[in-house]
């Protein structure tokens, strides 16, 4: 960013909008924005509470269980679907359908069907992260270079070597790119599920806190939220940058 | 000038070799060739003519739809080790060393690390890449990605080395360097060669024997002794052997163009 010609760090752009937040916060222009300061203070109180720890763990052990399902799942699937072409053809417009449509609508279905419980929110998060992995994984499965697979095959590679040194490292960049939009997915199943279930961990905490108005509680909750989606994203990135020297070649 | 210019006994014989790509398309019928021992065979013709399928044929890299590929008198089913293949696009890992590439043949084959990483880095050396061990693929020229390509495929011993235009994919300079340093190389390593170009003029300056393939379905047309023996060193491309011989594979290739 630059401003009359000289370079503004990206802070800047944070800062900024932090301090005009603060500003409506302190001449109440809004009753739902508290000043940022006191959002902060709320964040570092609720750190500590027993409830919000309490919500965390049992948001982290449905996202993490969820997102192994997806995970596995998601790169067996693909991986078949990019293999063999009849299932491709039996399950592709259906991991289309899914990867685009607004799955929310699903998640009172799955209430109904596996009540108001943790294993609802698992599901969710599953059905939210898993199609974006497994079109990505398929993506990179057939992307392979056919030459790759013939160097190996002229060399006498045996079928499980051939998985596991040429196809798996072939599409693993695909395969990451999946995970990092699925964990993200993810992030967003965990949350919906528990705001509709409204009884469980995190969800819980905002339906307390927006009936309440206690709305410092409430914007704390939704910044750890955002800081832990973009920390696991980056997370992934870095994962990926990591393994930049793919590009070279393809 | 015919097909009786093999002096020494054949290692690869092709017998009647057919391919129908399914969906009907004819790409070779019918082709009889013999591959002499130790001498660099090329397989000439224009683009799409079915002389790389040809080539995958006898590397067991594809199913023949008729006919056969005898290996000192053993039928072909399949990709063997008595032959290495060298690549149009090089086919290295990008995600690992030239070292690693250089040895992945050996490493296929379970040699141990210590072992075939030797072997490795004296065909590293015998390639000119020597300092380049542990560069990744992406960072060398296209010239250098093909010497990985052809020090991978003589790691793994192989009598017969299949090149599938293996300098197509690099500029001119580059190319004429490559067909240099590769007449010196099999001068040491004593290789059957079976080289596929669409370049008359590479054709006649690396071979011994050019087959030269009509278009589609293609058929040996004729097999001609390119030898240069008597031309010596730098002059090669300016002699009158070397012009006449550009000449008249331009003159047979030129009547099945449109």
């Amino acid at each position: 960013m630059k401003i009359f010609g000289k370079k503004i760090p990206m802070v800047f752009a944070l800062l900024f909008w932090v301090v005009i937040w603060e500003i409506i916060g302190r001449v109440q222009l809004l009753f739902l924005i508290p000043p940022f300061t006191e959002v902060l203070k709320s964040v570092w109180e609720l750190l500590f509470t027993g409830k919000f720890q309490a919500a965390v763990l049992i948001s982290l052990q449905s996202f993490l269980m969820g997102m192994g399902l997806a995970v596995v799942v998601g790169i067996v699937l693909g991986s078949l679907m990019g293999r063999i072409k009849a299932l491709d053809d039996l399950l592709g417009m259906w991991v289309n359908v899914f990867v685009s449509a607004p799955l929310t609508a699903i998640i009172p279905a799955l209430m109904v069907i596996l009540g108001f419980g943790q294993t609802t929110v698992v599901v969710s998060v599953t059905l939210f992260a898993v199609w974006i992995i497994t079109l990505d994984t398929r993506a990179g499965v057939k992307n392979i270079s056919r030459s790759l697979v013939e160097m190996s095959r002229s060399f006498g590679a045996s079928k499980w070597d051939m998985y596991r040194k040429v196809i798996f490292w072939s599409a693993l960049p695909e395969v990451l790119a999946g995970l990092r939009l699925g964990f993200i997915r993810g992030v967003r199943g965990v949350v919906v599920g528990q705001l509709l279930i409204a009884i469980v961990g995190l969800g819980e905490l905002f339906e307390l806190y927006s009936r309440n108005f206690l709305m410092d509680h409430f914007w704390a909750l939704i910044i750890l939220i955002f800081i832990f989606a973009y920390a696991i994203s980056e997370l992934i990135n870095r994962l990926e940058q990591r393994l930049e020297y793919y590009a070279g070649q393809r | 000038m015919t097909a009786n210019v093999v002096e020494t006994s054949p290692v690869v014989e092709v017998k009647g070799i057919s391919k129908t790509y399914p969906g009907g398309v004819e790409a070779i019928k019918n082709i009889d060739l013999q591959i002499p021992k130790g001498k660099l065979t090329t397989l000439l013709g224009p683009s799409g003519c079915g002389k790389t399928t040809l080539l995958k044929i006898i590397a067991g890299l594809l199913p023949q739809s008729g006919g056969e590929v005898l290996i000192g008198n053993t039928p072909v089913h399949g990709p063997g080790p008595e032959r290495a293949f060298v690549f149009q696009d090089f086919a290295l890992l990008p995600w690992a060393s030239v070292l690693r590439n250089v040895s992945f043949g050996l490493e296929l084959r379970k040699v141990p690390k210590e072992e075939r990483h030797e072997v490795a880095r004296k065909y590293i050396k015998e390639v000119g890449l020597e300092g380049f061990e542990d560069a990744y693929p992406h960072e060398l020229s296209g010239g250098m990605r093909q010497r990985v390509g052809l020090a991978r495929a003589l790691t793994v011993d192989s009598d017969i080395l299949l090149m599938d235009e293996p300098f197509a994919s690099v500029d001119e300079q580059t190319r004429r360097k490559l067909q240099d340093d590769l007449l010196q190389l099999l001068e040491v390593e004593k290789k059957t060669v079976i080289f596929v170009t669409h370049s008359i003029e590479e054709a006649v300056y690396v071979s011994d024997h050019v087959a030269l393939l009509g278009p589609r379905p293609s058929t040996i047309m004729r097999v001609i002794d390119t030898r240069l023996e008597n031309v010596q060193g730098e002059d090669i491309r300016r002699s009158k052997r070397y012009l006449d011989l550009v000449e008249d594979l331009w003159q047979i290739l030129k009547q099945y163009l449109v």
